[in-house]
């Protein structure tokens, strides 16, 4: 049985915003049912009564005092952008008209 | 002299008694990668001019006869998944070709305050995906010892540069191996240290719980200076660890008498290379010899691990590569007028397909109606496999393993099925989901001249008992000598 439908791969790809070709997501739903039913075996272990592990080096949530340091300048922080315009990045319109 | 030929720990003797200048150095390791650059191809980016500015500014200092900072003049190759400001940093991907960074990684800092000079950023897998190196985006990175066959990966670029001499040592970064895996196919040192040991600042993100920078040398003496130089606190990364430094390079006294040696039952199967059976083997008795008793230990959950990773690892990578979106910095499509259009296309322009399988995995076992049975169920069975190292750890010392299943393969062996690239990095996986110390060691060559890697895993923050081991056992034998004919 298929571990993962072409529209399941169509849905992920949505929220992962990928866009496929066609061949793209043919072989990727071959190649992800092929690792999903690797990854299968992991349901062979009884894991009812374990914690998940979230972080393997106790931590606790560091804070520090609200207080304003150096960071970038708008320059710097603007030197990278594909499109700006002023003191702005620039980006297609994002509410339809 | 051949510098270029010549350990971190030699040339800092050299410069630091004023016999040579560390521009002659510099301008040693910069014929060398002339010379041998075309057929290896290392390098994404090479900075021979800063290099050498900065050469010269401590020449001037060593001329004033005054004093140098410890590392004043060594020359190094940087991964190119870490943050050099004012210098490219690519990920080995289309979609950060172009992307400068405004900072400075904290590695990066602290080996620049120790006097350290970059040659350049090194190949890789594209977003350090990938065990052979064959996902960069930009060239195929050759293994010194056999051009036809990879380098390892993610860090191939490195552990070639280190192999070929053109460099005195590298960093590179490990999520599931890619530090020591890379290291054992060019039968170099390498090593991954402890989650939390070294600062994530200014490492491009993969899998956040798993990603750690660390060293690539010549030798173990090596990897305890970089290692000294980069590792501790750092506020600007909350997950590093607040535990103090110790003095590595001391820690290497060679004495292993009475050292419990942990051998898994697990990762020596039936099938394996009996080439690197056999290297493994002789290599624990070399310890044996040295003082070194052998324990049988178990760690039950090994054959889980691989697929736990591809959960964890891709989940947090789907998270973390959303911010690549052609907003601001990076590769944006030129053929979008909205946003969401915009993001996909530019998306599906800029990242390879290895990288779209990964976020494709990560973003399923995250998604609605999956995540506890796929993302939850991985987090669950990698506390067992904390836990495995946990218990083990009671029994021994150190874990000795081979750090690959097989030496290094040919280009284009793997490439057909992920999964068997997956599985390749079998023996280092569950060293970062344990988030434990690991580093690997040549312990010898198959009969065709490829190297294989022995690895040595210890508790965590226990850098100091792997590297002492691995020096233990390099001094014992000859491998470390041994360099690839090119």
């Amino acid at each position: 049985m298929a571990k993962i439908t072409p529209k399941e791969v169509e849905h992920v790809a949505r929220l992962a915003r990928l866009e496929l070709t066609e061949e793209e997501k043919e072989r990727m739903t071959a190649q992800l049912d092929s690792i999903l039913g690797y990854i299968d075996k992991l349901n062979g272990l009884d894991t009812s009564r374990v914690e998940p592990t979230t972080t393997v080096i106790p931590m606790v949530s560091v804070m520090r005092e609200d207080e304003v340091r150096p960071s970038l300048t708008q320059e710097e922080a603007l030197a990278n952008a594909p499109d700006r315009e002023d003191v702005f990045f620039r980006v297609p319109r994002i509410i339809e008209d | 002299m051949e510098l270029h030929r010549l350990t971190i720990h030699e040339l800092r003797d050299l410069i630091q008694k004023g016999d040579v200048s560390p521009v002659q150095v510099v301008q040693d390791f910069l014929v060398r990668i002339g010379q041998v650059e075309d057929q290896i191809q290392a390098f994404n980016t090479l900075t021979p001019r800063p290099a050498l500015g900065f050469a010269k500014k401590f020449q001037d200092i060593q001329g004033r006869n005054e004093k140098l900072p410890p590392l004043a003049g060594i020359p190094l190759a940087i991964k190119d998944v870490i943050c050099t400001k004012g210098v490219a940093t690519t990920c080995s991907s289309k979609i950060l070709a172009n992307y400068i960074p405004p900072y400075n990684a904290t590695v990066m800092t602290r080996l620049n305050a120790a006097g350290a000079v970059m040659l350049g950023k090194t190949n890789m897998d594209e977003f350090a995906m990938g065990s052979s190196t064959e996902n960069s985006a930009f060239k195929k990175t050759r293994n010194p010892w056999n051009l036809g066959c990879v380098p390892g990966g993610s860090s191939g670029g490195s552990a070639a540069a280190v192999a070929a001499d053109m460099c005195a040592g590298a960093l590179g970064s490990d999520t599931g191996g890619s530090i020591r895996q890379p290291g054992g196919f060019c039968g170099i040192v390498a090593l991954k240290p402890t989650y939390g040991r070294v600062s994530r600042y200014g490492l491009v993100a993969f899998a956040s719980s798993l990603d750690q920078i660390g060293p690539l040398t010549k030798d173990v003496r090596d990897a305890a200076i970089l290692l000294k130089a980069v590792a501790g606190h750092d506020p600007l990364d909350s997950t590093s660890a607040n535990v103090p430094v110790p003095e590595y390079e001391a820690a290497l006294t060679g004495d292993i008498k009475g050292l419990r040696v942990g051998i898994p039952a697990e990762y020596f199967i039936p099938g394996m290379d009996p080439e690197v059976e056999s290297a493994v083997q002789e290599a624990v008795r070399v310890l044996e010899r040295l003082g070194a008793v052998r324990e049988r230990v178990s760690l039950p959950h090994t054959d889980y691990a691989v697929a736990t990773y591809y959960l964890v690892a891709t989940a947090e990578a789907s998270s973390n590569l959303e911010r690549y979106d052609g907003v601001k910095y990076g590769h944006r499509t030129a053929d979008s007028d909205h946003l969401i259009d915009m993001y996909m296309k530019t998306r599906r322009e800029g990242f390879g397909p290895e990288v779209k399988r990964r976020i494709m995995l990560g973003t399923y076992a995250l998604s609605a109606g999956y995540y506890d049975a796929y993302y939850l169920k991985a987090l669950k069975v990698r506390t067992l496999i904390r836990q495995d190292f946990t218990e083990a750890f009671k029994h021994c010392d150190v874990i000795v393993t081979p750090t690959s299943p097989t030496p290094a393969f040919k280009f284009g062996e793997k490439t057909d099925d992920p999964l068997q690239m997956y599985l390749s990095d079998i023996f280092t996986i569950s060293g970062n989901l344990a988030g434990v110390p690991g580093i690997s060691v040549n312990c010898g060559f198959t009969r065709s001249g490829l190297p294989i890697g022995l690895q040595i895993i210890g508790r965590p923050f226990d850098e100091a008992m792997i590297l002492n081991v691995a020096y233990a056992y390099e001094q014992a034998t000859a491998w470390h000598g041994e360099r690839p004919r090119l």
